[in-house]
């Protein structure tokens, strides 16, 4: 039932309207390739992870919030 | 009528130290913004504060209204914000916006506010210690810390018609808003990961509570502005954002709803009457939607038919459009370009949602988190409960440049940037220009010595003779830079401010 009234995007010319959203817009990168990419990305996050995961994770208590 | 959207942002941050057994967090707090503001500190003014009033129109005898803690920190910015330490947290509370880019610009501010503050402490320590700031909203044990927003309503609104269209919306508006999270907390539903991080705690509907018992429509009426004409609407449900167009969607498109239902367009919409969009059992449904990243979680309507969250929120999108072609969005969004720049941003996120999520890395925070912990699981062949996923998600929002992970994801030009990082360093010292904030923010930079104390709606001079001049601000939109420049430019002297002020 949605999922016909939910087709309803932007209208082209909406879209034209739009030049700002042409900077945001992710460039049309396929999901695998972000993946991949990720994976390099790892070895540098290696690098500044918490040396002891399990302890900093212990630690982090936080009391008295709203 | 729709009334142009004020808006603004407050975070308490998460804060440890290093090196420290058991450590004392309102004094790290206290620490930790003391060492910012040293060299200048204007106090805040609490006369005008009443965070136990109910919107309901009663205050509640059984709540708890929040706790105001005076003793403590607390500091007025020359960009116009309040930074203070809020129970036992950092808070940094950004100054009126008058759109939602720049609400992520201040919000990146006060990011950038907090390291500077880190360095600043850090001076003053132990080599061996350190206090580390976490922009998140939960430490995995069940307890929790805010980011509200703030949007100012028409007064003339029934209170109950906010509720009924904003529970559908907060229910559903976290499959684009929510930073993520290993794990469920609370009592909830045990999960691997889930999309909000605050989710969890949201146990009633409606209410005043901000500490126990979490609504997910907050009723503290204290506008802060005239309260004849106004609200602010105190939006607690919302995460702690990493990613600009995660920040700049969850405010853009709640200010339109918002419009939308002050030009009673979710009941109307033009001549046609609105689909009803309300959901059964609302804080059941915000746990479920949070709890299943695969987006299919089939949330019950209240004509008993079922549908997903991103659904729903088509149905929002659409209606939305429609408004946007015959109201326009320069009330909900400052200017037409910004209101289609949500808009089309909504409509795209909304479908990659659907196609390859994915795609959202460096978009949506909750995706981006949950990429980086695959990406992890896959490699090192990680369980779910391994403290080393955890350590991730916390790391995350770890504010540190050189231990955020959020800032590994920029630095590889995987996120998307909204603002200019100079615009950012500029919005540290210099208040908006399009709200009061400008004129809070100009009274310090300019005489930092005569101001005695701010709040949101007033300002308090020493002008050197007796009494103490107070100036209200009881609307949000004046004392704009359009509005009090030329009077700036013609004054030298606080004392010739107030003149002409009162002249």
């Amino acid at each position: 039932m949605a999922a016909q009234e939910r087709k309803a995007k932007p209208t082209s010319k909406r879209d034209d309207d739009v030049t700002e959203s042409a900077e945001v817009a992710a460039p049309p990168k396929q999901g695998e390739k972000i993946k991949e990419e990720l994976d390099d990305l790892l070895d540098e996050i290696d690098s500044v992870l918490e040396e002891n995961a399990e302890e900093f994770v212990r630690n982090y208590i936080q009391k008295g919030g709203q | 009528m729709a009334l142009p959207k004020v808006l603004s942002m407050e975070t308490e941050f998460g804060i440890s130290v290093r090196g420290v057994s058991d450590p004392n967090p309102v004094v790290a707090s206290s620490q930790l913004i003391n060492a910012y503001v040293e060299h200048r500190r204007v106090g805040w003014d609490f006369d005008d504060e009443s965070p136990g009033r109910d919107a309901r129109g009663h205050l509640r005898a059984d709540s708890m209204p929040p706790e105001i803690e005076s003793h403590l920190v607390n500091a007025v910015l020359t960009n116009g914000a309040r930074y203070y330490v809020d129970h036992a947290h950092p808070e940094y509370s950004a100054p009126e916006c008058s759109n939602p880019l720049e609400v992520v610009l201040y919000d990146k501010a006060g990011e950038e506010i907090l390291v500077r503050s880190m360095a600043a402490a850090k001076r003053s320590m132990h080599p061996d210690q350190e206090i580390l700031i976490h922009k998140n909203n939960s430490d995995g044990k069940g307890n929790s810390y805010g980011t509200h927003e703030n949007f100012l309503v028409d007064r003339a609104v029934p209170f109950s018609t906010l509720v009924r269209h904003l529970l559908p919306w907060f229910v559903t508006r976290q499959v684009f808003a929510g930073a993520g999270k290993v794990g469920s907390e609370n009592g909830a539903d045990a999960c691997d990961f889930q999309i909000s991080q605050r989710a969890d705690f949201f146990e009633e509907e409606v209410g005043l509570e901000t500490t126990l018992k979490r609504p997910i429509v907050n009723t503290r009426d204290e506008p802060h502005a005239d309260a004849q004409k106004y609200r602010r609407l105190h939006v607690i449900v919302g995460d702690a954002n990493m990613c600009e167009v995660t920040t700049f969607l969850k405010v853009g498109t709640t200010a339109i709803v918002l419009c939308m239902i002050e030009d009673d367009f979710l009941t109307r919409s033009g001549r046609a009457a609105a689909p009803d969009l309300s959901l059964r059992n609302p804080v059941r449904q915000i746990h479920d939607v949070s709890h299943d990243p695969t987006l299919q979680h089939l949330v019950e309507r209240h004509d008993g038919t079922k549908c997903t969250a991103l659904d729903i929120q088509w149905e929002f999108f659409r209606l939305a459009g429609k408004y946007a072609d015959e109201h326009g969005l320069i009330e909900a969004c400052g200017t037409e370009a910004i209101g289609r720049q949500v808009m089309s941003l909504w409509g795209q996120t909304l479908e990659t949602l659907e196609s390859d999520p994915m795609k959202l890395v460096g978009q949506l925070d909750w995706v981006t988190k949950l990429s980086l912990l695959d990406a992890y699981r896959e490699r090192d062949n990680l369980s779910w409960a391994d403290p080393k996923l955890a350590l991730i998600d916390l790391q995350y929002h770890d504010l540190r440049p050189e231990r955020s992970l959020f800032a590994k994801v920029v630095r590889s030009g995987k996120a998307v940037r909204l603002v200019d990082q100079a615009d950012v360093i500029t919005a540290v010292t210099e208040p908006p220009e399009t709200t009061r904030a400008y004129f809070r923010g100009q009274c310090l930079i300019r005489w930092p010595e005569a101001v005695v104390a701010a709040n949101w709606d007033s300002l308090i001079l020493d002008v050197g003779s007796d009494p103490l001049q107070r100036i209200p601000m009881m609307e949000p939109l004046r004392g704009t830079r359009a509005h009090v420049g030329p009077l700036f430019e013609g004054c030298r002297t606080p004392a010739e401010l107030i003149a002409r002020l009162t002249g």
